[in-house]
């Protein structure tokens, strides 16, 4: 069976050790974390929690069935597919050379992106957007040397009824 | 009310109906035990952690109240492990607590400081460490709460030494609630009404029940259902007991050593009726063989067990119990009056199973373990509750001593772990104190946990240790002569104490048999002592469980006697 990319976030109990029954579950079962995020909510008892992961359709089932059963987990929703907007931020240190920075800001430029810190020999570039927009981002900045590169993770909701 | 945190929790142990604990003192919870001795709570005095965890899990599976076990923290922590693990795979419920050193000294490698919470994250249905003494009136509320309702399992409190100590407010709790645990008792009624309509066009159907519906309490509810649409039933290793092991329509236990008819009537039935079960795959063997011409209804009151190892036809999510009661409801309205004539091809090629390949062992002139457990269970009619060790001990009991009510058959099913038997034992005796309480041992695993030899003289706890002695790690000596050309790497016993002088040592009654002429009269004279026994049958050292599958073959591919 294919295996697919599928974003869940849930909500948890804001309290220490939540987010090692979250990761332990994922290890423990064999399940593979691609990204994870977490953060509080308006809600200071209550954290979100953002996992992407890659899995046939009856493993995303036993995973999301798995992360229901956690006491701490309050609500969980899978967030793949277009009824959500999912972001990521990177910062990209890329190296730049005298003749190729012209060409680096105006990358920067097409992809509504920032340049956060210069230096003689680098830019860091900070992006935010959707998986694919990163994707073309770094494969263009690829070829002129990317140093380091931070990525955040996925995060994601569900879109509001219009 | 100002009470200590110690005192609140005697408070709440009554409340919540704990009138025993099993456990072994320490420094980080000698401010519990000062409360606990102040109540009318028995303690029992393990003489290993390991053991009062096990014990607490047969005392809550003998009868119908959530155990409870008490440790030190480090070391007396990391003893319960095992235990923890065994009540986990087979959902026991169980409230273990935990002694941690000073909220201040955590995080400091403290002495006897050790993250149990961390450790038993995977092996708990949920646990705490109590952050303040605030918070621990309702994690122990919580706790109980957990341990018993859903999915039973054990539920793990660690708490610090000062919140032991502390004074607070002390308000008792009414309720309990979760927002984010909402356990599904009421079944789907459509997939119910489905299941009836597949029962209805079925040739072939068969029952599997498991834990679930002796957890549930829905054995009795199981037995009318059965009986009522006249369908075979067979039952997992922790099912024994949930249909009446001397009914005509039972086919014995399912699996690896499940009997020749309950495997191929699974494997060949076209409905098979999954009822609080989770297919370890020591009962399916090849998943893909499994039941494979078969309607798969699987009733389960935790959703991660459906579809998790087997596809299902139809899934449905609540309570064994209530599930049963309303198909019992469905059934009644049902017109059956052509049942009897319908399922007699099916009952009839069943009994032909049966009589062509009935569960077996070679007669012989040596003493064999299953003629003891036969013994056994003519002498004590079938009435004994009977917990086991795990190797071959453990299956022959459940091959050869047959069930007719739940909670009398007490077994590491999940986790399958050596040392069981005579804490469980020494739990159930607890529960039950009027019943006879037999452990089925092993040579090898009852040397695991035999310290509890004096726990049961020291409590007065008649508990009787059948050992079907062959000198052995039985089991895996029978894997290495089936799958290793009889490589018998390790698992001679050939150094063993004597069991009767053990015993003896204990301040208990030893016996011994070695010869099949002798095993009645030893049975009958440890089975009539007052206080715990140890009954050593020195049995034939290679004799093998069948049926048997080998791993991951389809469970109707059995090797035979
Ligand atoms: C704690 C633990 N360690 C190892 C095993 C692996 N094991 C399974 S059965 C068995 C043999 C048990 O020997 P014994 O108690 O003498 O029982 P027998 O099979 O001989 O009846 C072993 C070692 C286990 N189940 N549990
Ligand atoms: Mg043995």
């Amino acid at each position: 069976m294919e295996e697919k990319k599928h974003t869940m976030t849930m909500l948890v109990d804001n309290q220490p050790g939540v987010l090692s029954r979250v990761s332990g579950l994922f290890s423990g079962k064999g399940f593979n974390i691609e990204s994870l995020c977490t953060a509080p909510t308006m809600d200071p008892k209550v954290s979100r929690i953002t996992i992407v992961t890659k899995a046939n359709p009856p493993v995303i089932e036993q995973v999301e069935k798995q992360l229901r059963k956690l006491i701490n987990v309050i609500k969980l929703r899978d967030m793949t597919g277009a009824r959500a907007v999912k972001r990521e931020m990177a910062l990209i240190c890329v190296k730049a050379r005298p003749d190729l920075r012209a060409e680096i800001l105006r990358i920067v430029d097409i992809f509504r992106c920032k340049v956060i810190d210069v230096g003689t020999e680098h830019y860091i570039i900070e992006v935010t957007g959707d998986e694919g927009k990163l994707k073309a981002l770094i494969n263009l900045l690829k070829p002129m040397g990317i140093k380091k590169i931070a990525r955040s993770g996925s995060l994601a909701l569900y879109r509001e009824p219009k | 009310m100002k009470l200590t945190g110690a005192q609140i929790l005697m408070e709440i142990l009554k409340e919540e109906g704990v009138d025993t604990i099993f456990g072994f003192p320490g420094g980080a919870v000698i401010d519990i035990y000062d409360e606990l001795i102040k109540t009318d709570i028995r303690h029992i005095l393990v003489r290993h952690e390991q053991g009062a965890v096990h014990a607490a899990d047969g005392y809550a599976r003998a009868g119908d109240k959530v155990g409870v076990c008490l440790v030190t923290s480090g070391p007396g922590a990391t003893n319960t492990v095992t235990g923890i693990a065994s009540a986990y795979m087979d959902s026991i419920p169980m409230v273990i607590l935990t002694g941690q050193v000073p909220t201040q000294l955590i995080g400091n490698d403290a002495f006897q400081e050790v993250d149990i919470v961390g450790i038993t994250r995977p092996c708990t249905k949920h646990n705490y460490l109590v952050p303040s003494a605030e918070a621990f009136p309702r994690i122990i509320k919580e706790a109980f709460y957990l341990a018993r309702s859903g999915r039973p399992g054990p539920v793990l409190i660690d708490i610090p030494k000062d919140v032991g100590k502390a004074v607070i407010d002390y308000k008792p709790i009414k309720e309990v609630q979760l927002k984010s645990y909402n356990p599904t008792y009421e079944p789907n009624m459509k997939q119910l009404r489905k299941v009836v309509d597949l029962v209805e066009a079925s040739q072939r159907p068969v029952i599997f029940a498991g834990g679930g519906v002796i957890l549930s309490g829905a054995a009795a509810e199981l037995t009318q259902f059965a009986r009522n649409v006249r369908i075979p039933v067979t039952t997992s290793l922790m099912g024994l007991g949930n249909f009446p092991g001397t009914d005509p329509l039972w086919l014995g236990m399912l699996g690896m050593h499940g009997t020749y008819r309950a495997n191929m009537s699974t494997g060949a039935c076209d409905l098979l009726l999954a009822i609080g079960v989770r297919f370890d795959d020591r009962v399916t063997g090849k998943t893909d063989a499994f039941a494979a011409q078969a309607k798969i209804v699987h009733i389960d009151i935790d959703p991660t067990s459906i579809r998790k190892n087997i596809p299902v036809t139809i899934p449905i999510v609540g309570d064994c119990k209530i599930s049963l009661q309303h198909l019992n409801q469905l059934i009644e309205q049902t017109d059956l009056t052509d049942i009897e004539k319908k399922r007699q091809s099916w009952l009839d090629q069943i009994e032909e199973w049966k009589n062509t390949k009935p569960l077996a062992y070679k007669q012989e002139d040596t003493l064999k373990p299953q003629f003891v457990v036969e013994k056994l269970y003519e002498l004590t009619k079938g009435e004994a509750i009977i917990t086991t060790e795990v190797g071959q001990n453990q299956m022959w009991a459940a091959q050869y001593y047959h069930f007719d009510r739940p909670n009398h058959f007490i077994t590491s099913g999940g986790l399958g772990c050596m040392g069981f038997g005579l804490p469980a034992a020494i739990g159930a005796q607890m529960a039950c104190p009027d019943k006879l309480v037999i452990d089925i041992a092993g040579d090898g695993s009852i040397q695991m946990n035999i310290q509890e030899m004096a726990t049961a003289v020291q409590s007065g706890l008649p508990v009787k240790v059948v050992i079907l002695n062959n000198a052995y790690l039985g089991m895996v000596r029978q894997w290495q002569e089936l799958f290793y050309e009889k490589r018998y790497a390790c698992t001679g016993m050939d150094c063993a104490p004597d069991f009767v002088k053990l015993a003896e040592a204990y301040g208990a009654l030893g016996l011994r048999a070695t010869k099949p002429q002798d095993v009645e009269a030893v049975l009958k004279e440890g089975l009539a002592a007052s206080g715990p026994v140890i009954m050593d049958f020195k049995v034939d050292r290679e004799e093998s469980v069948y049926p048997m599958v080998p791993a991951g073959a389809p469970i109707t591919e059995m090797l035979l006697v």
